[in-house]
């Protein structure tokens, strides 16, 4: 059996057993989707009435934005998942054994992956029952859906260096939450870039997640025809922007993942 | 060369985390077949000890073979060859007991169905095939601590390392998890295992290394290590302070050394050596003097005794700082 063969093999048992843990524990799965399902009400409802975007309904500008935000905090449970594993000693024996050296990290990061499918598909029906609509073909629409999970993947693999690094689950939320927040808020996603100040707007410009919400926005057709043409190169190419943002992330996330995991051990 | 007969050899090991020094030129040899207990308290080095030897961790110098492969260099192939079951019991609350193993046999690569044979297998050994089906999160710690050891033993490794197999363990289920422990060493596994329970080393190693510092500063049999501390003692209690001076008097031919009196004057030590014949002679002349006992009994130092000579602090000293 090749390597490359052997980390997968080894990487669907783990991915089993981190899936094994969400149908066992069905908290879990129910609390990450009831946050965004609350975000979407809340915008939608509370902070709907007072950003308005010109030309179009804020609910269908919102719902890329939200979609972005869920699943980049989707993506934080890789990190937090590991360092409960280190915390727990499990990780101690995965390092004892015979296994491929990538395959925990393979196992975790695509498990998180299907949470963020679940949560994808709940989010959608909120957003269809709060009045959004999807205005492209089904093709655009699942490229959509793909896109995004695909980013969430790669920071996935970011998160995962920070939950080994800390190892411990409850300092990872703090420290993801000071990452993430600001990533999530200065951006396109809630509101238009072009309304923010100075160096907000060039940070929300070149923000990766302003790339996938805007090319969210551009493949489910929530796009403003009134609004004018962004006037910087990455919003002009959101989708082209966001798959390298992907191929960025991963090269440069999954090894620096796998050497943090070669050297983690449980205190 | 590799010494076959030799399952552990580790020489002047170093590990090094900034300026604290956790193996200081550790050096073992643990032969096929036999139990090696690593005794110290915590802060010792004994877990380092274990995670260099187990590649979790590397070490700065020295070297190192397990069953002879080299620590760093044979890392992947030493994997395949030995089981480790460390401090914290690290089963999946998640999963049951038996969808733990499995896993671990798939990740030994044992294939699908001898995987699961195996885990059935060490279910019904470690008895706990009624529980095997429901998740860990309902299992007792004694039951924890079975499912974490069948889980190092799922590849029948040739050499084991058990590391606090039985800390933060009850009574009762401590000694479960000595019968099930001896039960294992008697098949001829090679077994490390460390321990600040000096009564734990003394049921289960056939040697043991008392460490300190990150360095090995005894090795023997638990009864060698008794020895170097001093012989036998009979001790007697008295119920007053009178008596005892009669009783030092009457004890004074046999003793080997210093005879002790504690503080309330009504408790002694008597050095001695020969066995129960001093102290049947002991209690004879006791009995003459007519002098009333109520407590009497032989005994040979613990390795709380040995410990405390060796290090010159005791064992549970260091008690409370954070683990290894």
């Amino acid at each position: 059996m090749s390597a490359f063969a052997q980390a997968l093999g080894d990487g669907a048992v783990v991915a089993k057993r981190n899936l094994i843990k969400i149908k066992r524990v069905p908290d879990l799965i129910v609390f990450s989707t009831l946050s965004p399902i609350m975000f979407v009400l809340l915008f939608a409802y509370v902070f709907g009435g007072s950003i308005a975007i010109p030309g179009m309904d804020y609910r269908e500008f919102l719902m890329a934005g939200i979609f972005a935000q869920t699943v980049v905090f989707g993506a934080t449970i890789t990190g937090a998942g590991l360092a409960d594993d280190i915390q727990k000693g499990v990780i101690d024996r995965f390092r004892s054994l015979p296994m491929a050296r990538s395959a925990v990290l393979i196992g975790r990061t695509t498990s998180d992956l299907a949470n963020n499918v679940i949560v994808i598909v709940v989010m959608s029906i909120t957003g269809l029952i709060v009045g959004w609509r999807i205005h492209s073909s089904p093709l655009e629409a699942l490229a959509g859906f793909a896109l995004l999970l695909l980013f969430a993947y790669a920071v996935s693999w970011g998160m995962a260096i920070v939950g080994l690094m800390v190892r411990s689950p409850e300092v990872f939320n703090n420290a993801s939450f000071i990452a993430i927040f600001p990533l999530t808020f200065i951006a396109n996603t809630f509101v238009q870039e072009s309304s923010l100040p100075g160096p907000l707007k060039t940070f929300a410009e070149w923000n990766p997640v302003s790339a996938v919400t805007a090319a969210a926005r551009h493949l489910f057709g929530n796009t403003n025809p009134l609004s004018p043409v962004p006037d910087v190169w990455s919003l002009q190419h959101p989708v082209l922007m966001t798959l390298i943002w992907v191929v960025v992330f991963l090269l440069v996330f999954v090894p620096l993942a796998i050497r943090q995991y070669r050297k983690a051990v449980a205190r | 060369m590799t010494r076959m007969a030799e399952a552990i050899v580790a020489e002047g090991l170093v590990k090094r985390y900034g300026s604290v020094v956790a193996l200081d030129g550790l050096d073992l040899v643990v032969p096929e077949g036999t139990v090696m207990g690593l005794l110290g308290p915590n802060g010792a080095g004994k877990t380092t000890t274990v995670r260099v030897l187990t590649t979790l961790l590397e070490h700065d110098e020295g070297k190192a073979t397990v069953a002879g492969l080299d620590v760093v260099a044979d890392a992947k192939e030493l994997r395949r060859r030995i089981g480790l079951s460390g401090q914290y019991a690290a089963v999946d609350e998640n999963l049951t007991g038996f969808e733990n193993l499995d896993m671990v046999g798939r990740l030994y690569h044992l294939g699908k169905k001898a995987s699961r044979e195996r885990a059935r297998e060490l279910l019904e050994r470690f008895d706990l095939v009624d529980a095997a089906d429901r998740p860990v999160k309902g299992y007792s710690g004694g039951m924890r601590r079975r499912l974490d050891l069948a889980g190092a033993l799922v590849a029948k490794p040739s050499v084991l390392f058990l590391d606090e197999p039985t800390t933060g363990l009850d009574p009762r289920s401590r000694l479960g998890m000595w019968d099930v422990i001896s039960e294992l060493v008697a098949g001829g596994t090679t077994l490390l295992l460390t321990t600040q329970y000096l009564e734990e080393a003394d049921r289960l190693a056939d040697k043991i290394a008392v460490i300190d510092h990150g360095k090995v500063i005894a090795l023997g049999t638990a009864n060698e290590l008794k020895d170097q501390v001093g012989g036998e003692r009979l001790e007697l209690t008295v119920s007053s302070a009178q008596d005892a001076e009669l009783a030092k008097t009457a004890l004074a031919p046999l003793a080997i050394g210093e005879i002790a009196l504690d503080d309330r004057g009504h408790r002694l030590t008597v050095p001695v050596s020969g066995g129960a014949d001093v102290l049947v002679d002991g209690i004879r002349r006791l009995d003459s003097e007519s002098i009333k006992v109520l407590d009497i009994g032989l005994r040979r130092p613990t390795l709380d005794d040995v410990f405390l000579t060796l290090t010159g602090h005791a064992a549970e000293e260091k008690q409370g700082e954070q683990g290894e």
